[in-house]
C-alpha cells in the first residue's frame, strides 16, 4: 500500500456537505415558506459541488487521512458519485410529492444532506468507529425522515419499528466489532487485516464476532433473515423517503460490506462466504416468492430489493476482484432501476392519492404510453430481461459466482429470477392489457419528466453498452483493494 | 488510408439510418421523401463503395475491429470489417443493384399504400447485406445472415393481406431455419474446435486441424474439417436455395418484383456462394465437402432448369433460372474455382436483376398480369424493355462476348478439368443445363415479346382459369394478380381494348444501366479476376489436389480469343439449338408443346409437381411436425408442463408466498425474534469450537 498522508483536503466533499446541511437548517428558520425553493436549489448545488470536489481530487491511488480513520480510494469516489447522483435524482423526483404533502421543508433537505454525509463517511470509513459513526448518522436521519409525516399513523409506526430493529442491529454490529477488537487488538480496517493475516489467534471468537457483524450488515442491506423491517418500512414511509432508503443507502451499506468483510476480514473469507451463501439463498427465496403475494407496489418493490440483495451477495462469493467489480456494477444498476421505479410511482401520485397499489398502474398505456414504456423498461430491467441493464448486472454476478464454482447456486438463482419475472411482468400486464380505473391526467414538473425519461432510457442504453460502466467498476475495485 | 477506414463504418450505416428514418417516421413525412431519403443513403453507400473498391484495387486490405460487443470466457465478440478485393467487389455489386432497384421501385410501387415501408425494408436489406459481406468474423456474418433472412421474410410477405404471400414467407422462413441451424452448428464447431470466430485466426489455424477426427456419434469418426464445411454449406444451401432446400425461392416470387430482383436474384441468395468463397481456406482442406458441394450444385443447376420450361408465370421462369444459375455457381465452388463462382455471381447479379426488372416492367405494362400465355408482341409497345430483356437473355444463355458467356463457360470448363469425385456428373449437368437454359429463356422471350397479341382474345378468359387453378392449389402461388386489396382489384390484366405501354423513365433507366454491365463486364473482368492476382491471398486454392483452376488458366488466351473459340464450342452449339428449338416450338408450331405435354403426361406431372419436393415436405415434414407437435402439446404441454410443472409450481409458490406473507405479522417482537434466530442459526452453522 502506498500510504500517502493527506490532510483535511481529503475529506473536502464531506466538509462541504456538513457545512451546507447546517447552513440550510439555519437558513430555513429565516426563510418565508414561499421562498423554500431556494433550499431545494441549494441542496442540489451542494450535491453538485460535492461531486465536483470528489472528481477533482480523484487520484487512482489509496490515500489515508485523520491518522488512518478515513480513506479516499477510487472505490470511495465512484460510490460517492453514485450516492450524489442517486440523492440528487431523488430530490428531483420528490419535489412535487413533498410539496403536496407539507414535507417541502428545511428539515427534509437538512436530514437528506445529513444522511448523505453519513453515507459518505460510511463509504470512506477506514476505522470501525468511523464506520459506525457514519452508520448511526445515516440511521438516525432515516428514522426521522420516515416519521417526517408525523400525523400519519403508518409512518410513525414504520419509524418506530425501524428504530427499534435498527438499534438492535447496530448493537449486534458493535458487539461483533468489539469481539474483533478483543482478538486483534485493533479497530482499524487495515490493522485488523494485518493482525488476521499474521495468524488468527482464536478462530472461534473471530467467527462469533463475524456472525454479529454479518448480521448487522445484513440488516442494513435488507438480506434475509434480517429483512423483516424492509416491507413494513417501505410501505409505511412516505414514498419519497422509501425511494431514498431503497436507493442511495444501499450503496453505503455495500461500501461497508467491502470495508469490513473484504478489506478487514479477507482471511475469514471461507467463513463469511458460507454465511453469504445462506443469506443469498434465503433472500432470493423470500424476495421473489413473497413479492408474488403483494398487492402494494411499494411492498412489492421491498421484496424486489430483498431479492436483488440476494443476487448482489452472489458477487461476493467468488472473493475475487472480478466478483467485487460485478457486485459494484450490480449495486449501481440496482440503484438506477430503483430510482426509476419509484420515480414512476411518484409521477402517478397526486395530492391525497398515493399511487402505490398495483391496480393504480392498470391501463397506464392508455393514459400515457410514454411512461408506460418507461415503466416497462424498469420492470424488464428488474426482471433481468435483455437488453436492459438488469440483465447484464445479473449476468456478471452469476458469471463470477460460476467461475468460483457455485454451479448449483447459480442454477438456483436463475430459477428464482424466473419466478421473480412473474411479478415484474404482471405489472407490465396491468399497464398494457387492463383498462384504466383512473383517468386523471398525469401532472409533473418538466425536470422530473425529463430526468425520469433519461433514467429509464439509460437502463436500456447501459444495458446495450455496459462496457464503460463495467470498466469504471473494475477500475475502482482494482485500484482500491489489494 | 485512415480516412478511408473511417468511411467503412458509414457504408452500412447510411442505409440503416435512412431505413430507420423512413421506417419510423414514414407516415409523418411526405410520400416522396421516402424514396429521396433512402436513395440518398444507398447512393452515398454506393459512391463510398466505389472509393473503397478503388482503394482495394491498389492492394489495400483493412482487417480490424470497430466495436467490441462482448468479451466472454476469453472469446471476443466484435463488430469488425475485413475489406479486401472480394469484399469490395461484393460491396459495389450490392450497392449498385440496390441503387437501381431503389430507383426502379419509385415506378413499380407507385400506387402501393405501403410505399415508405417498402423503401425502409430495402434500405434495411442493403445494410444487412453490407454487414454480411464486410464482416471479419463468423458472429457478424451470422448476424448479417439472419438480418437479410429477416428482411427477405418481411418483403416476401409484403402484401400481407394475401394468404399466398403469408404462406410463402412462412415457408421461406422455415426452410431457411433448417439451413441456418446447420450454419449455426458449423459456426459453433469452429468456435469450439478452432477457438476463435475471427476469420484470419481461424484460417491460419485451420491447416493444423486438417487431419483431426471427431467422434460425433459414438463409434464413428469424421474428419473435423469435412463436418464443419458441410455444416456451413447447409447454411449456404438454405440461403442460396440449393436442392433440397430450394423450395422457398419459387414461392418467394409472391413479393413485389423489385425485391425479387434485389434479394432473390442478385444479392441475398448469393450470400451462400460468397460465404463459401470466403471460407475457401477451410473448404480446400476437405475434398469430401467439396464433392458434396459439387454434386448438390450440379443437381440444382440441371433439375431446376427443367422446371423453368413448364412455368407460365413470367416471374417463376426467372426464379427457376435463378435457381439453376445458383447451381452453376455452387458447381464452381465445388471444383475449387471460387473466383469463377464470384465472377459468375457478379455477372449474374447484373443480368438477372435486369431480367427481373424487365419482367417487372412487363408486368406493369400488362397491368399486373403475370401469365405469359396472355402476353405476346410486346416489343412493339415496350421497346426499351424489349431490348434490355433481350440483352439479359443473351447474357444468361451465354452468348459469346456477353458477360454471362465468360462466367458460365469458365464454370463449364472448370467442371471439365476437375478431377474430384462427382465432377463427371457435374460436367454433364452444367453442359445439359446450357441447352435447357437457352430453351426456357427464349421460350419466355418469344412468348412475351413476339407472336400474336394474345391479351386481345384471351385476357379475361385465361384469368378466370387462373382463379380456378388458384383454388385447386390454395397455397401454390402462380396466379396473376399482385394485389388482393380491394382498391386494386379492378385492374389486373389488360382488357381486350387496352394496350400495354412502356414503363416510366424511373423504370427504364435502371434497365439501361443494368444492361451495360450485363454486356461488357465479363469481357473486361475475366482476365484480372480469374487469372490475375485479383484474389491473391484472399481465395486460397490447393492447386495440387484441386487443379481445375490451374488448368483453366493454362487454356486461357485472352477474352477476345475465348469469345472466338466460344463460337465453335459445344456449349454455344447447345445454347443455339436451345434457342432454335424454342423458336420452333413457340413461334412456328405452337401445337407441338401441347402435343408433347399430352404424350408425356408423366414427365409433365413430375415437373408440374416440382419433383414432389413440396408435397413431400407438406406430407412428411409439415404433417409430421404437426402430429408430433399435437402429441407433445397434449401430453407434454397440457398435462406435464401446464398441469404438473407450471400450475403445480405456481400453486406451490403461491402457497409459500402466502406463508411468507403470514410470517410478516407486523409485530415488532416477531421481527426481532426472527433476527435473533438468524444470528443463532449462523452461529450454529459456523462456530466450530
Amino acid at each position: 500500500m502506498n500510504a500517502i498522508q493527506y490532510d483535511v483536503m481529503t475529506a473536502l466533499p464531506e466538509i462541504l456537505v456538513l457545512c451546507m446541511a447546517m447552513f440550510i437548517l439555519l437558513l430555513d428558520l429565516f426563510l418565508k415558506p414561499s421562498n423554500r425553493f431556494l433550499i431545494y436549489v441549494l441542496s442540489q448545488l451542494t450535491l453538485l459541488g460535492a461531486a465536483v470536489l470528489t472528481t477533482v481530487t480523484h487520484v487512482p491511488a489509496v490515500g489515508y487521512a485523520f491518522s488512518g480513520l478515513f480513506v479516499d480510494d477510487p472505490l470511495a469516489d465512484v460510490l460517492k458519485l453514485g450516492v450524489y447522483l442517486s440523492t440528487a435524482v431523488t430530490l428531483v423526483y420528490t419535489r412535487q410529492y413533498t410539496a403536496l404533502r407539507g414535507m417541502f421543508r428545511g428539515e427534509f433537505y437538512a436530514l437528506v444532506l445529513f444522511s448523505t454525509l453519513g453515507m459518505m463517511i460510511m463509504i470512506s470509513g477506514q476505522h470501525f468507529l468511523t464506520l459506525y459513526m457514519g452508520l448511526e448518522l445515516l440511521s438516525l436521519c432515516l428514522y426521522a425522515l420516515v416519521a417526517l409525516d408525523r400525523d400519519n399513523a403508518n409512518s410513525t409506526e414504520a419509524a418506530m419499528k425501524y428504530f427499534v430493529l435498527g438499534a438492535l442491529a447496530s448493537g449486534m454490529l458493535l458487539y461483533g466489532m468489539s469481539m474483533l477488537y478483543g482478538v486483534t487488538g485493533s479497530l482499524n480496517v487495515s490493522g485488523v487485516a494485518d493482525a488476521l493475516l499474521s495468524g488468527a489467534p482464536d478462530h472461534g471468537v473471530l467467527v462469533l464476532g463475524l456472525v454479529f457483524i454479518v448480521a448487522g450488515l445484513a440488516f442494513k442491506l435488507g438480506a434475509a433473515p434480517f429483512q423483516m423491517w424492509v416491507p413494513d418500512v417501505y410501505h409505511g414511509a412516505p414514498t419519497a423517503i422509501t425511494m431514498f432508503i431503497g436507493s442511495a443507502t444501499k450503496i453505503a451499506a455495500f461500501a461497508m460490506v467491502i470495508r469490513l468483510l473484504v478489506q478487514a476480514m479477507f482471511v475469514l473469507a471461507v467463513d463469511w462466504q458460507g454465511m453469504l451463501v445462506i443469506m443469498a439463498i434465503m433472500s432470493m427465496i423470500v424476495g421473489n416468492i413473497a413479492a408474488i403475494a403483494q398487492t402494494n407496489i411499494k411492498r412489492m418493490l421491498a421484496y424486489s430489493t430483498i431479492s436483488h440483495i440476494g443476487f448482489l451477495l452472489l458477487g461476493f462469493l467468488s472473493a475475487s476482484l472480478n466478483g467485487y467489480a460485478s457486485a459494484t456494477f450490480y449495486i449501481l444498476s440496482y440503484v438506477l432501476m430503483t430510482l426509476a421505479g419509484f420515480g414512476i410511482i411518484l409521477l402517478l401520485s397526486r395530492k391525497g392519492f398515493e399511487a402505490d397499489r398495483l391496480e393504480d398502474l392498470k391501463g397506464l398505456n392508455q393514459r400515457s404510453p410514454w411512461y408506460a414504456f418507461m415503466m416497462l423498461i424498469v420492470m424488464f430491467s428488474m426482471a433481468g430481461i435483455p437488453p436492459t441493464l438488469g440483465f447484464y448486472a445479473k449476468f456478471t454476478v452469476l458469471q463470477s459466482a460460476l467461475q468460483a464454482g457455485f454451479v448449483a447456486l447459480v442454477v438456483f438463482a436463475v430459477l428464482m429470477a424466473l419466478i421473480g419475472a412473474f411479478y415484474y411482468l404482471r405489472v407490465v400486464k396491468y399497464m398494457y392489457f387492463d383498462e384504466p380505473e383512473d383517468h386523471s391526467p398525469i401532472v409533473a414538473p418538466v425536470d422530473m419528466k425529463l430526468v425520469l425519461s433519461i433514467n429509464a432510457i439509460g437502463l436500456l442504453i447501459l444495458g446495450m453498452l455496459p462496457q464503460r460502466l463495467m470498466d469504471v467498476c473494475a477500475y475502482a475495485i482494482i485500484h482500491s483493494i489489494q | 488510408m485512415s480516412n478511408v477506414q473511417s468511411l467503412y463504418i458509414w457504408i452500412p450505416l447510411l442505409p440503416l439510418i435512412a431505413a430507420a428514418i423512413v421506417g419510423l417516421f414514414g407516415r409523418q413525412l411526405p410520400r416522396a421523401s421516402a424514396h429521396w431519403i433512402t436513395i440518398a443513403g444507398v447512393a452515398a453507400a454506393f459512391s463510398l463503395s466505389v472509393c473503397v473498391f478503388m482503394n482495394a484495387l491498389d492492394g489495400h486490405v483493412f482487417n480490424g475491429a470497430v466495436y467490441t460487443w462482448l468479451t466472454s470466457g476469453g472469446s471476443q465478440f466484435e463488430v469488425g470489417f475485413l475489406v479486401d478485393r472480394l469484399t469490395a467487389t461484393m460491396m459495389v455489386v450490392v450497392t449498385f443493384v440496390s441503387l437501381m432497384v431503389h430507383i426502379y421501385t419509385i415506378g413499380y410501387m407507385h400506387e402501393d399504400p405501403g410505399y415508405s415501408r417498402f423503401f425502409s425494408y430495402i434500405s434495411l436489406f442493403t445494410f444487412s447485406m453490407l454487414m454480411l459481406v464486410m464482416s471479419n468474423n463468423f458472429m457478424q456474418l451470422f448476424f448479417g445472415w439472419e438480418a437479410v433472412g429477416l428482411v427477405s421474410y418481411l418483403l416476401i410477405g409484403f402484401w400481407f393481406k394475401r394468404p399466398t404471400a403469408i404462406y410463402a414467407n412462412l415457408k421461406a422462413f422455415l426452410v431457411n431455419r433448417v439451413g441456418d441451424f446447420g450454419f449455426l452448428l458449423g459456426i459453433s464447431m469452429v468456435l469450439y474446435y478452432l477457438g476463435s470466430l475471427d476469420y484470419a485466426a481461424v484460417f491460419s489455424i485451420a491447416p493444423q486441424f486438417a487431419d483431426t477426427k471427431v467422434t460425433l456419434i459414438p463409434g464413428t469418426e469424421w474428419s473435423l474439417m469435412t463436418v464443419i464445411c458441410i455444416l456451413l454449406f447447409i447454411g449456404a444451401m438454405g440461403k442460396s436455395a440449393q436442392v433440397p432446400l430450394h423450395v422457398w425461392l419459387p414461392d418467394s416470387m409472391e413479393g413485389p418484383t423489385p425485391i425479387s430482383a434485389l434479394i432473390h436474384a442478385a444479392t441475398m441468395v448469393t450470400a451462400g456462394i460468397f460465404m463459401v468463397a470466403r471460407m475457401s481456406p477451410l473448404y480446400e482442406l476437405s475434398t469430401t465437402a467439396l464433392s458434396f458441394v459439387l454434386v448438390i450444385g450440379a443437381i440444382t443447376a440441371l433439375f431446376m432448369g427443367f422446371l423453368g420450361i413448364i412455368q407460365n408465370d413470367i416471374k417463376r421462369v426467372v426464379a427457376y433460372s435463378t435457381l439453376s444459375q445458383l447451381g452453376y455457381m455452387t458447381v464452381a465452388l465445388g471444383v475449387s474455382a471460387y473466383s469463377v463462382a464470384i465472377f459468375h455471381l457478379m455477372t449474374h447479379a447484373f443480368f438477372k436483376a435486369l431480367l427481373f426488372l424487365g419482367a417487372g416492367s412487363v408486368i406493369m405494362g400488362m397491368h399486373h398480369d403475370q401469365d405469359m400465355r396472355n402476353m405476346g408482341a410486346l416489343r412493339k409497345y415496350m421497346p426499351i424493355t424489349w431490348v434490355t430483356s433481350l440483352i439479359g437473355s443473351l447474357a444468361l444463355i451465354g452468348t459469346p462476348l456477353f458477360s454471362g458467356f465468360y462466367s458460365k463457360d469458365s464454370i463449364i470448363e472448370a467442371a471439365q478439368f476437375s478431377q474430384i469425385p462427382g465432377s463427371g456428373f457435374a460436367y454433364f449437368a452444367v453442359l445439359a443445363g446450357v441447352f435447357v437454359t437457352a430453351f426456357y429463356s427464349f421460350r419466355m422471350y418469344f412468348l412475351v415479346f413476339h407472336g400474336k397479341e394474345k391479351w386481345m382474345q384471351s385476357g379475361h378468359h385465361a384469368h378466370e382459369q387462373q382463379h380456378a387453378h388458384h383454388d385447386e392449389h390454395a397455397h401454390d402461388a402462380d396466379h396473376g394478380d399482385s394485389h388482393t386489396d380491394d382498391e386494386h382489384e379492378e385492374h389486373h390484366g389488360l382488357g381486350p381494348h387496352d394496350k400495354p405501354h412502356e414503363s416510366p423513365w424511373v423504370v427504364t433507366i435502371p434497365l439501361i444501366l443494368l444492361a451495360i454491365p450485363s454486356v461488357f463486364i465479363g469481357y473486361f473482368a475475366i482476365e484480372p479476376m480469374l487469372f490475375g492476382n485479383y484474389f491473391h491471398d484472399i481465395i486460397y486454392v490447393n492447386h495440387e489436389a484441386h487443379g481445375a483452376m490451374h488448368m483453366l488458366a493454362h487454356h486461357f488466351h485472352g477474352a477476345g480469343a475465348m469469345a472466338l473459340h466460344g463460337l465453335t464450342s459445344l456449349p454455344f452449339i447447345l445454347a443455339a439449338s436451345g434457342v432454335a428449338l424454342a423458336w420452333f416450338f413457340y413461334m412456328k408450331r405452337p401445337d407441338i408443346p401441347a402435343a408433347i405435354q399430352a404424350r408425356c403426361s408423366l414427365i409433365y406431372y413430375i415437373l408440374d409437381n416440382k419433383y414432389g419436393f413440396d408435397s413431400f415436405n407438406e406430407k412428411f415434414f409439415a404433417a409430421g411436425s404437426r402430429f408430433l407437435g399435437g402429441k407433445l402439446w397434449h401430453y407434454g404441454d397440457v398435462k406435464l408442463i401446464d398441469g404438473f410443472l407450471v400450475n403445480g409450481t405456481a400453486h406451490l409458490i403461491g402457497r409459500i408466498a402466502g406463508l411468507v406473507r403470514r410470517l410478516q405479522t407486523g409485530l415488532i417482537y416477531h421481527y426481532a425474534f426472527a433476527m435473533i434466530i438468524g444470528v443463532f442459526l449462523l452461529l450454529t452453522f459456523f462456530m466450530k469450537i
